[in-house]
């Protein structure tokens, strides 16, 4: 029987267009376009998520149990019409663990000497 | 957006449910960001990969299900990809076969334009090479015609090779300059003869194949110049074709020019030529024809002692196949044809009862949201994974059946022998697999989809009417299909066996025979050939074992032409073309150590001597023919140009075959030959040892005998008789192995097919059948029941089946040998076997029927 262990080493490494839609949903309730815009923003417009590539992710991740689709809308502020995706646990720690294993990738780099180019 | 929703149906339908309208939406966000133009470039180069890559998640996603389910269900898929397979190897197998003989183009260039011509009867009956040309006829048919680019001559011509080892018997032709440019086949290493000069500068040179430059010369590229002694003669080396060149068939080793000086025109009797021409670009093979009679209907005319009742037989070389070997291909796609339909049908039972038996797990899967397309996706993708195994597992047996398959090629092809599966062939495995695959997954896969799921839960394991009717519709056809088959295998088995029995005239039991050609001009007179066939033959006739030992100038069934006219004093002058005789030089001892009965005085003796009366032995039928109920000891009568006194009387044999007319036997004394010199189809040549027991042993003393009596003389064709006698229905029994496994394979399928059904009906019904043994009924009724069953879907086979295979063996009546297609034997051992394997299929689910707990079937649902 497979432990949770495995299923979760089995995901990594994550697409980074996987990576950055469960970072989307880390703190938040979010419908795809928001999805789109929330990547956009947060890697400064260097990342922009095409449609068909966000929801064959969705669906891709739908099925994997990363994320669910939320069932109701929470506030009045919601467009009734959205579908509105979640973070599932399995999801936050199939995310922590990809963060480790790119935290441990650049602790290695930095190990060997390499320095980042100034920005 | 028209344009938006249109591309979205790139997407499988059940993304489409999903995300359509959030895709649509985000495109209409996009339209506004970007303006309309910029939206729909991106739109286009953001669906068409992603669209793509959704249909390839959901390909690998059904494939690995797929992987589950069908380990899950081992018998099932071994059953399926078994099926498959024989249906796609029967087919492929056959197909090449057909393929390679009937379809492919011949190795010659632009091969439909190249055509062959015979000499035939004037009414133009007869089919293929009646008789062999005479030169003057050829050259009337050459220069008098319009519709030919070109024409070529060619003759048999085996000759004795003496090179370093062993001296051998080659098979090579004589063939004109013209013969090759005909073909369009250029020589693969140097020239071919040259056409400019009369061809008079090349008399003392050759071609070789492909075969015998390996063979001979090991391959060696310096060959040009080699020479090679041929009866003695000595020809040098011009060119070597290449490995495909056949021609006319896979016996030729070599070829040596074939030279006519003026007197060889001076007979139109005098046939020995075979010619093979080209139609000039855009003239038909009707007009050739025409043409060519127009050149024969004038031939009849200015010379009608010989052409009176000559005509000509004309067709392309592409049809130079037999029509019972044509006829037997058919059958045999036909046959595989009904191998597929028979596959298809026990897929698709196969699939169904699956289908069934998964009904509840589908019907579940659709009620928790799975889309309809999604499930017949999957069903679709079992099929084709099954079919595809199945297909590769089909290819395998196919390279197997082959070799069997390769006897079916006529000899007579210009033609390499044994077909190579090649592509064209696996394309069409690949159709007959996506047949099998695609069509019948396709009809489970339309039903289940069809079924809602509310209907099909509420229905539980019961399973719906129509659908059981389907299955017993396609247990009949598989019926129908195996008695078909049955009944053309027995039906041929009935032939064989007919043409086994008929008798050959002579025994062929521990017969040793083997060939000393002798060559020209060392053997040309009289004197050194009796030195030599005295010299074996006492020699022989000394060896332990042997009882008789005789020469002839050629073996029944082996020479089957060799046809001289006779003139019967009192008898009006005869046509030698339509009462010919078979006319053989034989030594003493023939008569006994072929067993051919004396019916009337005496046989050929040793002081049958040129100096002494000169005589003939004669077959029965010559008798009935000339002097019927007349005394023949005594008479004469004339053949080749003397007039021979008949002493006795042999009984007739089957000289040309056992299938085919034979004309009246005339044997003369070796020792007498005619003044008018021998072809080489008459001079003794064939040993015949009657030796029992011994079989080949005898050979190395008689090869010995035979190299003390000339160093140079080789010995080729060594066989026994009875090889000869099995020989005649060779053809017919290896085409008989291949229908005959067909059939059995198809009973086999039928009876599986028949279990199946059976058994998963009585799964189904275990409830009612339960029922029915609470309430009182006996188990031998309930089983009783199930193999009624049985019987009614075999007999709604039957019927049909036998009208088909009445049909069948109607369009393949030329095969059968005089058995009529409704042979009651046949159809009623057929139908026999076809009734006891349903029994058999029956007997498992008969017996677990009778077992039924009523109480856990009740308990069950």
């Amino acid at each position: 029987m497979p432990s949770e262990f495995d299923d979760v080493q089995a995901m990594l490494p994550l697409p980074p267009a996987t990576f950055h839609i469960l970072l989307a949903l880390t703190n938040d309730v979010r419908h795809g376009y928001a999805i789109i815009q929330d990547v956009e923003t947060r890697t400064n417009g260097e990342l922009r998520l095409s449609a068909g590539t966000l929801y064959r992710s969705v669906a891709r991740m739908v099925e994997q149990g990363l994320i669910a689709e939320v069932a109701k809308r929470r506030t009045a502020a919601d467009d009734e019409r959205r579908r509105y995706y979640r973070i599932t646990p399995f999801g936050t720690t199939v995310a922590r663990a990809e963060m480790r294993r790119l935290t441990d990738l650049v602790r290695l780099a930095h190990a060997s000497g390499l320095k980042p180019r100034p920005a | 957006m028209r344009f938006y929703r249109a591309l979205l149906r790139l997407y499988p339908e059940s993304f489409r449910a999903d995300y359509a309208a959030e895709l649509a939406r985000t495109f209409e966000e996009n339209v506004r960001h970007r303006g309309r133009f910029g939206a729909m470039v991106a739109a286009v180069a953001d669906v068409v990969p992603n669209a793509l890559a959704v249909h390839w998640a959901i390909l690998l996603q059904d494939l690995r299900f797929t992987a589950r389910t069908l380990n899950g269900s081992r018998g099932f898929a071994i059953a399926a990809v078994l099926i498959t397979a024989l249906g796609v190897g029967a087919n492929t197998a056959t197909f090449s076969v057909a393929d390679f003989v009937l379809l492919r183009p011949l190795p010659f260039k632009d091969p439909n334009a190249i055509v062959r011509l015979c000499e035939g009867p004037r009414d133009g009956s007869g089919w293929g090479c009646m008789n062999e040309l005479s030169p003057a006829n050829f050259r009337n048919a050459a220069t008098d015609t319009r519709s030919f680019e070109g024409w070529g001559a060619f003759t048999g011509a085996s000759v004795n090779m003496v090179g370093s080892g062993e001296p051998v018997r080659i098979g090579g032709y004589r063939v004109t300059a013209q013969l090759f440019p005909v073909l369009g086949v250029p020589p693969m290493i140097g020239r071919t003869f040259d056409t400019t000069q009369a061809g008079a500068a090349d008399a003392a040179s050759l071609v070789l194949s492909w075969g015998l430059w390996q063979t001979q010369f090991g391959g060696d590229q310096q060959v040009l110049g080699k020479t090679l002694r041929l009866d003695g003669v000595p020809y040098s080396v011009i060119g070597v074709m290449p490995r495909t060149f056949q021609f006319p068939d896979e016996g030729a080793q070599l070829w040596m020019p074939l030279i006519f000086r003026d007197d060889d025109y001076s007979d139109r009797g005098d046939t020995y030529i075979h010619a093979v021409g080209r139609l000039k670009n855009g003239v038909t093979f009707e007009q050739g024809r025409a043409d060519l009679a127009a050149v024969f209907d004038r031939l009849a005319r200015d010379f009608p002692e010989t052409n009176a009742e000559t005509g000509f037989s004309y067709f392309r070389q592409r049809d130079f196949v037999l029509p019972q070997f044509r006829l037997m291909l058919l059958a045999l796609t036909g046959a595989s044809l009904c191998m597929l339909l028979l596959t298809c049908a026990n897929i698709a039972n196969l699939l169904l009862a699956r289908a069934a038996s998964r009904e509840r797990e589908l019907a579940v899967r659709a009620s928790l949201g799975a889309g309809r397309d999604r499930l017949v996706r999957q069903m679709l993708t079992e099929s084709v994974v099954l079919a595809v195994m199945g297909a590769v597992a089909g290819v395998v047996a196919a390279a197997l059946a082959m070799p069997l398959l390769s006897r079916l090629v006529p000899p007579t092809m210009p033609l390499a022998s044994v077909p190579v599966l090649d592509i064209r062939v696996f394309a069409i495995a690949a159709v007959f697999a996506l047949l099998t695959g695609l069509g019948f997954g396709l009809l489970p896969a339309i039903r289940v989809g069809g079924t809602t799921g509310f209907e099909a839960l509420r229905e539980g394991a019961r399973g719906g009417g129509r659908r059981q009717r389907l299955r017993s519709t396609l247990v009949a056809l598989e019926v129908a299909v195996s008695v078909m088959l049955l009944v053309s295998s027995g039906l041929l088995i009935r032939a064989v066996l007919r043409v086994q029995a008929i008798d050959p005239g002579f025994t062929s039991d521990g017969v040793l025979t083997l060939r000393t050609a002798l060559p020209s001009p060392k053997y040309d007179s009289a004197a050194p050939r009796a030195v030599f066939y005295d010299r074996v033959l006492s020699q022989v006739r000394a060896l332990p074992g042997v009882e008789q030992a005789a020469y002839t100038s050629g073996l029944p069934m082996v020479l089957t032409g060799g046809i001289a006219g006779v003139v019967v004093p009192g008898y009006p002058e005869q046509n030698r073309r339509r009462d010919g005789v078979s006319f053989r030089l034989i030594s003493e001892d023939f008569f006994d150590a072929l067993r051919i009965p004396l019916k009337m005085g005496r046989d050929l003796e040793e002081n049958d001597t040129p100096d002494r009366q000169l005589v003939a032995v004669v077959s029965e039928s010559f008798v009935e023919h000339y002097w019927p109920g007349q005394d023949p000891i005594g008479r004469t009568f004339e053949v080749r140009a003397q007039s021979r006194t008949v002493v006795g009387v042999v009984a007739d044999i089957k000289v040309r075959g056992l299938e085919r007319s034979n004309e009246p036997q005339v044997y003369i004394p070796a020792r007498q030959p005619p003044d008018d010199g021998l072809g080489g189809l008459y001079v003794p040549k064939d040993l015949v040892i009657r030796a029992p027991g011994q079989g080949l042993a005898l050979l190395p003393a008689v090869r010995e005998i035979i190299r003390t009596a000339d160093v140079e003389q080789p010995v080729s064709s060594v066989r026994m008789m009875s090889a000869v006698l099995e020989g005649q229905t060779e053809t017919r029994t290896a085409q008989l192995r291949v229908l005959g496994a067909l059939a059995i394979l198809a009973l086999l399928l039928a009876g599986v097919g028949i279990h199946g059904l059976l058994a998963f009906t009585v799964a189904q019904r275990g409830r009612e059948i339960g029922v029915r043994l609470a309430l009182g009924a006996q188990p031998s009724l309930v089983a009783r029941m199930v193999v009624s069953e049985a019987a009614r879907l075999t007999i709604l086979g039957i019927v049909p089946g036998l009208i088909g295979a009445w049909a069948a063996a109607r369009a393949m009546r030329a095969l059968l040998f005089g058995i009529p297609p409704e042979d009651p034997l046949t159809i009623v051992a057929a139908a026999a076997l076809c009734l006891a394997t349903a029994m058999l299929g029956a007997l498992r689910p008969a017996i677990r029927a009778a077992r039924v707990n009523p109480i856990s079937a009740l308990k069950a649902d």
